[in-house]
């Protein structure tokens, strides 16, 4: 699987464990021995928006540690009123389900991708989209309710005023997050669709040909979305 | 095309001109091609634990028990996720690494940040008293 050129044709097969991880980083070649540019820079970008969140969720712990007055219950503050009784966190119980759905089907849009099916990447992408889009509805339903119920950044009618604060920053950073990602799933959905990854179109920003994986590409950002709700849900939510 | 050879745009022209197109089997950029099964069984599996951590909550679990499935769960979910759905499972270590060490890091500045935040709580408790 991980293989390296020498010489022109020939490849040699690169050592695993510790002493890979050797061989590649001293290797005065590049590190990432089996990994395209683009797809190392998506990591990359997606390992500085992981310090983003942590820094978060890090000042929301400190806040909520460090508050006297008692911080409100979330498990009371997103409760709905569904057929006459409270249901504890449904909503956002949904939205976790539909974020995790979208991954499920941007996993599958990835995999079609490589087996160079247009039309199912494309249907799958734009589907992701629309669980997306659904997700970002659902959040934007939440924060209206919060906010006629009172809830700022500077104080809610429950408890520590921090609550606002963090809850607006967090989820509003990540529903912008999903945001972006949706519309850049239409784009690349489009690009899909259109044939542009079978013929190396070239992008119209970066003039680079397009290729399949692009779709992978697109993916490791949707699932990184996915991945900081589960850590939000754990921590904000159900703490 | 040639994505990984050593030096980039060199070697490529240099190759081009050697070999014959159809001996340029010199990908070493790996496609993360697995079978659709995985993917839904790992979806199923997010789909359980999601509803697991969700019990929780509608249980009204507390206390250390509560804080521990929480974490238990967030923890296979993310691990799901970024060994399955984003690969990482299959990448070099080199890459894995890479990516997954600096994060779990930050959990030095969780440590320091609850230490502070117990010394904040502290301050406050003995300047204004308990909450109100």
């Amino acid at each position: 699987m991980a293989q390296t050129l020498t010489h022109i044709g020939q490849t040699e097969p690169r050592p695993a464990g510790w002493r890979g991880i050797a061989a590649d980083w001293s290797s005065d070649q590049r590190a990432f021995k089996n990994v395209s540019w683009g797809k190392a820079m998506m990591w990359i970008f997606l390992l500085s928006d992981t310090f983003i969140f942590g820094c978060f969720l890090l000042s929301y712990m400190t806040a909520r540690i460090s508050t006297r007055v008692p911080w409100p219950n979330p498990s009371e503050v997103f409760a709905l009123r569904i057929g006459g009784s409270d249901i504890p966190l449904i909503l956002i119980a949904i939205m976790t389900f539909v974020l995790i759905s979208s991954s499920g089907t941007m996993a599958m849009a990835v995999n079609f991708g490589y087996r160079r099916d247009r039309r199912k990447t494309a249907i799958l992408m734009l589907l992701t989209a629309a669980l997306g889009a659904t997700f970002v509805g659902m959040q934007a339903f939440e924060w209206t309710k919060l906010i006629t119920e009172g809830v700022r950044p500077w104080g809610n009618p429950w408890g520590a005023a921090q609550f606002g604060s963090c809850f607006f920053m967090i989820t509003g950073f990540h529903g912008t997050h999903v945001t972006i990602g949706v519309i850049f799933l239409i784009i690349v959905a489009r690009k899909v669709w259109r044939g542009d990854y079978d013929v190396g179109r070239r992008g119209f920003f970066t003039s680079r040909t397009g290729r399949y994986e692009n779709v992978e590409i697109m993916g490791l950002y949707w699932h990184f979305v996915d991945l900081v709700w589960v850590f939000i849900f754990a921590f904000f939510y159900l703490w | 095309m040639a994505e990984a050879t050593a030096n980039g745009l060199g070697q490529d022209a240099l190759h081009a001109a050697h070999e014959a197109p159809a001996t340029r089997i010199t990908y070493t950029e790996v496609h993360q091609e697995h079978p659709i099964k995985l993917y839904l069984v790992v979806w199923a599996w997010l789909f359980i634990l999601s509803t697991c951590s969700y019990l929780v909550d509608y249980f009204g679990l507390h206390g250390y028990l509560r804080w521990s499935l929480i974490l238990i769960f967030m923890i296979l979910k993310a691990g799901l996720i970024v060994a399955v759905f984003m690969h990482m499972a299959w990448e070099r270590l080199a890459l894995a690494y890479a990516i997954i060490l600096p994060p779990i890091l930050v959990l030095v500045f969780v440590t320091m940040m609850v230490f502070e935040a117990d010394y904040t709580l502290f301050t406050r408790m003995a300047f204004f008293g308990a909450g109100p």
